[in-house]
């Protein structure tokens, strides 16, 4: 067994609430010298950066969990965590019919780009990526799992775009194993107003917007062995 | 009728950019919880109505171009979004009345103001 060191929810420069300096070998080189194992980058509603972190993940010796967060139509953030860039990738393609297409106004959200292993800026999604999808929770969830992923939905205990407080608790027919928490928010604490999901596994990490953000070794996951499969068993139960 | 003239007539209470509420207009209604709704359907001067007091009810704000955002039944608004709305120019009311409430009261207003 090992216990290993992860984050496994931060966004890079292509979310247009992040800094700019969130770029991928930046975000990577931060994980190393904080000391991580495995690291995700879950940007808002799209994957354009995981090529280029994955590069420099790879290069820097970190294990990257390819994810997502996703926005379904409910405005639920919904992570999706995926074994592979190819699967990450397919869910992509799914996801880009289901834009809303709204035009990302920089002066108010933000830039949303896009790098290559360089850090050198590619292109600038024009789309605004910080608000729904077409894609209501049921359809995202079996979407999720038909490519071979695994959803987990994101700060539970948030007044705001979580599955709690948009559906008023979070339905049993969906089978979420695994439940995020905000940075900050303890197990206990979240379980003494939801007893009902006691029999669940959960996570916590940044939600880092800013390099600084990014967890340091606090956080832990046992796993058999360190490998993207044996975390994704653990976040699917 | 300007923002200053309806949240007098019905006694709610301005909590950012107050300065602004006599110079901006109201030319309509839009009642939505839903924030990608509201920001692809809110127009040009209207008052918008939700119960969100997140910070990105700011961004809608601006983004659509709202007269004012009112929160309804005295929901407490987060100082960060106070803040930042005063920073953008955003007049936040609230409002003791439910969404309902307020939409007819602008209706009254608006009926009154109409009859000269």
């Amino acid at each position: 067994m090992v216990k290993a060191a992860v984050d496994l929810h931060i966004h890079s420069c292509l979310s247009p609430c992040a800094s700019d300096d969130m770029t991928p070998n930046n975000i990577v080189m931060m994980s190393k010298i904080k000391g991580l194992d495995i690291i995700s980058v879950c940007d808002h509603n799209h994957t354009g950066n995981l090529e280029a972190v994955s590069k420099a993940a790879d290069e820097a010796g970190i294990l990257l969990l390819p994810g997502l967060e996703l926005e379904t139509s409910e405005e639920i953030h919904l992570l999706c965590y995926f074994p592979s860039l190819e699967s990450i990738f397919n869910m992509q393609s799914v996801l880009n019919n289901y834009y809303l297409n709204i035009e990302n106004r920089e002066d108010i959200f933000g830039p949303q780009w896009i790098m290559d292993a360089s850090d050198r800026p590619v292109r600038k999604v024009e789309h605004l990526l910080t608000t729904a999808t077409k894609l209501d929770l049921y359809s995202c969830v079996s979407l999720v799992r038909e490519i071979g992923g695994v959803p987990v939905p994101a700060h539970v205990d948030r007044s705001s775009y979580s599955i709690i407080s948009n559906l008023g608790s979070i339905p049993g027919d969906l089978h979420f194993n695994t439940l995020e928490l905000s940075r900050g928010v303890s197990k206990e604490d979240f379980l003494k107003k939801y007893p009902e999901y006691a029999d669940r596994f959960f996570i916590s990490s940044s939600d880092a917007h800013d390099l600084g953000m990014i967890l340091e070794r606090e956080w832990f996951i046992e796993l058999e062995k360190l490998s993207i499969m044996d975390i994704l068993e653990k976040l699917r139960g | 009728m300007t923002v200053k003239d309806f949240v007098q007539h019905c006694g709610y209470r301005i909590l950012s950019c107050a300065d602004r509420a006599d110079k901006t207009e109201i030319t309509g209604v839009y009642v939505c919880d839903l924030l990608s709704m509201a920001m692809a359907r809110v127009k040009d001067g209207e008052l918008w109505v939700t119960v969100h007091t997140n910070i990105n009810i700011v961004a809608v704000a601006c983004l659509t171009n709202a007269s004012c955002v009112v929160i309804p039944e005295n929901i407490e608004v987060e100082e960060q979004t106070v803040n930042k709305a005063a920073e953008k120019g955003v007049i936040i009311v609230q409002s003791p009345h439910t969404s309902y409430e307020i939409c007819i009261n602008y209706h009254l207003k608006k009926s009154e103001s109409g009859n000269g």
